[in-house]
């Protein structure tokens, strides 16, 4: 250890082989109950469809199972064992309430498919949620089908077409700022349009010139993210949404920085037609290693009639239900009406909050990203002077003199304790360090992470080799990624234990 | 920290947005509560939503027994909250995870290799399809009408958007693909044909009959699986080049309809054409075996515009729950499990086919099959209802050929009494109706 870290320390933890490598036969973790209908003759009933051997399948106790799972879950880094400052992510606080209002026996077991009669307390949740985020985006509609931010991406795109078409004309482009996430060319492209790029400015922000003279009958939308991947506000939006609407073409917003606005700001005020929200990042629904997540869209009253169906509509008895007749609904996206369990999670998140926490919240976020800001200062590159809103966006310039990039950068930061911070994006910025520490860190924790980047700041200038090596303190060091994609590995088989 | 940051107030790092951007009022939304509150209007509308209710339906969410050490385990926060697994050595306990999820999966579908998982069977099935239209270089599908009907309505979704022509093939009496009426759509412009197995209905079909006429014409097998449960007892299909899965039977909560957990498993030489998130073994700088996300050249972070899919998240902790329920169930488990199911609708359907008539008892069954009554099956499950019964679902909305016909679902957890109320109740209602036409009958007579 070249520089010594408060927050991390060296600790034994267990070795685990893969669940196969345990396996033995007449192990096993399961009982059923006795069958009290007669036992059914497989062969009579399925003939040769009878399945007569589960291959590889594991056969193992509860304690080993129970054991298994715990020790792989000490190998990870979680929001529970502190900061995890990934730019546009938004890794917040997860409330276990959320985790326990989830779980209550008629919300957990709910089946979609029963009468309507009887889930007005799931229809009353998704209504709830519903009215909560119009609000909170100042749209006039919404679809909480989508299961993932990408996946809302796609349903308002889809949207974006179905509107123009209507019209008479799909258009044939979409044009996406530089900074964008990669989900929004790639949703463009399978919503059918030609993506076209669109320059930032000097300041980091959408060149409104460049988009007038881009801006034609040809373009669908423009996706934008606001504040954008920059952490910058888009200070001209209202003159972007003037281009757009002016020429036909439609304001799409990535939500995926909503955590910048809520309570303070609505895209719906300032010209946004249709926008995606995350709830898996603003309204604190848990990551869990990558999904689920729930991205609904919200629109404003033009796009409405292409909602995906079903809709939630309230009936002239008060009572809650599906409606389905809807003729120029894009269609489906989704099977049943989205992920349910993110919707109770949600709700919960902003009865917790109301009106005072959310922009609470808000103000915090940002509060700690210009802490961070001013903390990390002269220490890293700061390409971009324009106020930063919830997240900051440094380069590795000055460490790339000796050889360390942003990704070496972040394999160190791990040995500090901390989960690396986004790297390598967004794409404008050579060797970008994005860092988004939300607004669920305390004071002690950011202080923790500015001192972890300073002392890794002066490692590369006097051992930039030691950090070029980093992690050293994990279970394994760096993982040899080209021979993973060259002869890919992607399941367990008895000879290649 | 204002200090530090050199402003006054909280309000001047709020600057950047100008003035007629911002909202100078309290959000209209409920006031701020306390965790007890929350809790009670939750558990207010759990009553509202179904609880205490025994139910017949299935139809794509299936509802089993989850072993109590899913919820323990996925509620480590290491796993709950935890990011996807980019940067490896940090997060080998999700890694190895997806690793053990993958080859499991590989195994119970009989492919060579499967995904981290998709959003749902829906979306999973709608990506395979795009996945054969990569791979054939072809542009159009068939799909059977015994698939299931929202997943059709995916489908529909993407590929209006995409310009994929879909072609519908019908079932016959039996309940399975009427493969005469493949034979007449599938040609050698189909990129694949799209048949789900057990089907809508339940009912297992012929993968192997299906595959021969696909392959036949150069188009692509995909074989969609909506209850999992049934891969302990039914052959796998291994003649597929694709199987699009929804695993919410293993382990995860019915919760009125997601999060579940789709899964695209495939042939080897198809890997580069797979959507969605892999992880791959390898190893460290110092030869121990590790695992990372791989093949990521596919995806949309790196590929933009030119990504196989815009997907960009799995279902990660949904499929720790499967991953979880396989290994408790493990290679004895899940066949018996799956014995168990196969009993209960043997049962079932015999003693519906007493008073009812039960259609496509031709061919093998799954855990679902269709009773066609006498009544509207609308009417008789509101009777149910009464007795805190949610009958199977009626088909009509779905396939209006198809009548007063209702589909029931047994698991392991319907029990004996539950069928014997139901089929009781189905029964009075069949005399009844009888009853009501024997004297009309006899007065047309007279």
């Amino acid at each position: 250890m070249k520089h010594m870290t408060r927050k991390a320390t060296r600790h034994i933890s267990q070795n685990e082989s893969l669940i196969f490598e345990k396996s033995s036969p007449g192990k096993a973790a399961w009982k059923l109950p006795p069958l009290d209908v007669p036992e059914a003759d497989t062969a009579k009933l399925l003939g040769k469809q009878e399945r007569e051997d589960l291959g590889n399948m594991p056969e193992v106790s509860e304690i080993e199972i129970i054991r298994h799972f715990t020790r792989l879950s000490t190998w990870n880094y979680a929001i529970d064992l502190g900061m995890f400052p990934l730019g546009s992510c938004t890794m917040k606080y997860n409330p276990r309430v959320n985790e326990f209002v989830s779980r209550i026996e008629g919300l957990a077991n709910g089946h979609p498919y029963q009468p309507e009669k009887i889930s007005q307390g799931a229809l009353r949740i998704i209504k709830t949620l519903s009215d909560c985020l119009i609000e909170i985006t100042g749209m006039d509609a919404i679809t909480l089908q989508p299961a993932a931010g990408a996946h809302g991406e796609l349903t308002g795109m889809l949207m974006v077409r179905a509107y123009h078409q209507s019209r008479g004309n799909p258009r044939k482009k979409v044009l996406i700022p530089d900074s964008a996430h990669g989900t929004n060319p790639a949703t463009a492209a399978t919503a059918g349009y030609a993506v076209e790029n669109l320059k930032s400015n000097d300041r980091g922000m959408v060149d409104v010139s460049a988009l007038a003279a881009q801006m034609n009958e040809d373009v669908a939308a423009l996706m934008v993210t606001n504040p954008n991947t920059l952490g910058i506000f888009e200070q001209e939006i209202h003159k972007i949404a003037e281009l757009m609407h002016a020429k036909g073409g439609l304001l799409y917003m990535d939500g995926a920085n909503m955590n910048a606005l809520v309570g303070k700001a609505r895209p719906g005020d300032f010209g946004v037609d249709v926008m995606h929200l995350n709830l898996h990042k603003t309204f604190s629904t848990p990551h869990g290693g990558g999904g689920p997540g729930s991205g609904p869209v919200a629109v404003k009253n033009t796009l409405e009639p292409f909602l995906p169906k079903p809709v939630v509509i309230t009936k002239p008895d008060g009572t809650l239900a599906f409606e389905y007749n809807r003729p120029q609904s894009i269609g489906r996206v989704r099977a049943f009406y989205g992920n349910f369990g993110m919707f109770i999670r949600a709700l919960a998140y902003i009865f917790a909050n109301g009106p005072d926490g959310l922009r609470q919240t808000t103000e915090d976020a940002v509060l700690n990203a210009n802490y961070i800001r001013k903390g990390l200062e002269g220490v890293y590159d700061l390409p971009y002077s324009t106020p930063s809103m919830h997240e900051v966006v440094f380069s590795d310039k000055a460490q790339a003199k000796k050889g360390v990039r942003t990704m070496d950068l972040a394999k160190r930061l791990i040995d500090y304790g901390f989960h690396p911070y986004t790297t390598a994006f967004p794409l404008i910025v050579p060797g970008a360090l994005m860092i988004e520490p939300t607004e669920s860190e305390p004071k002690e924790e950011l202080d923790l992470f500015i001192e972890a980047m300073k002392s890794i700041a002066e490692e590369v200038d006097e051992d930039p080799q030691f950090v070029l090596d980093a992690p050293h303190n994990t279970r394994i060091s760096r993982l040899d990624e080209t021979q993973a994609a060259r002869k890919p590995v992607l399941r367990w088989r008895p000879q290649n234990g | 920290m204002l200090k530090a940051i050199g402003v006054r107030s909280v309000d001047d790092l709020f600057a950047p947005i100008p003035a007629e951007c911002r909202l100078d009022r309290d959000l209209n939304i409920p006031r701020q509560m306390a965790e007890s509150e929350i809790v009670d209007w939750f558990k207010l509308r759990a009553k509202e939503s179904g609880e205490g209710y025994t139910s017949f339906l299935g139809a794509g969410a299936y509802s089993h027994y989850r072993p109590v050490i899913i919820d323990a385990l996925v509620q480590r926060g290491e796993f709950l909250t935890s990011y996807t697994p980019y940067q490896a050595e940090f997060a080998q306990g999700t890694l190895q995870a997806i690793f053990e999820f993958q080859t499991m999966i590989s195994e119970l579908t009989g492919m060579d290799l499967a995904n981290a998982s998709m959003y749902d069977g829906s979306t999973a099935t709608t990506e395979a399809v795009m996945m054969a239209c990569r791979i054939s270089g072809r542009n159009s599908a068939v799909i059977a009408r015994s698939l299931h009907p929202e997943y059709r309505e995916v489908l529909r979704t993407y590929a209006t958007h995409q310009g994929i022509p879909l072609k519908t093939v019908s079932f016959a009496d039996s309940g399975r693909v009427d493969l005469e009426d493949l034979r007449k759509l599938v040609a050698d412009d189909t990129a694949c044909v799209l048949i789900q197995s057990p089907n809508f209905f339940g009912t297992v079909e012929d993968v192997e009959a299906i595959a021969e006429i696909a392959h036949q014409h150069g188009a692509l097998l995909i074989v969609s699986i909506a209850e999992a449960v049934s891969l302990g007892i039914v052959e796998p299909p291994r003649a597929a080049d694709i199987v699009a899965m929804e695993a919410q039977s293993f382990g995860v909560p019915l919760g009125f309809g997601g999060p579940y957990c789709g899964v695209l498993a495939t042939k080897e030489k198809f890997v580069r054409q797979i959507p969605g998130r892999l992880a791959g073994q390898t190893v460290d700088k110092k030869g121990k075996r590790g695992f990372v996300l791989t093949l990521a050249t596919r995806e949309q972070h790196i590929r933009r515009e030119k990504a196989t899919s815009n997907i960009c998240t799995n279902q990660a902790l949904v499929a720790l729950m499967v991953n979880i329920f396989m290994i408790v169930y493990g290679k004895v488990g899940l066949k018996e499990l799956a014995k168990q199911n196969l009993a209960k609708i043997a049962y079932a359907a015999d003693q519906f086919a007493k008073h009812a008539k039960v259609l496509f008892a031709s061919a093998p069954r799954f855990n679902e099959f269709v009773v066609e009554t006498s009544e509207d099956p609308y009417a008789i499950n509101s009777r149910l209802l009464g007795h805190k019964i949610v009958g199977g679902l009626p088909l009509k909305k779905f396939y209006p050929e198809l009548g007063n016909a209702a589909l029931w679902c047994c698991t392991e957890l319907t029990t004996r009494s539950m069928i014997d109320t139901a089929v009781g109740l189905v029964a009075d209602s069949e005399r009844a109706v009888r009853s009501m036409k024997e004297p009309e009958e006899q007065g047309v007579a007279r």
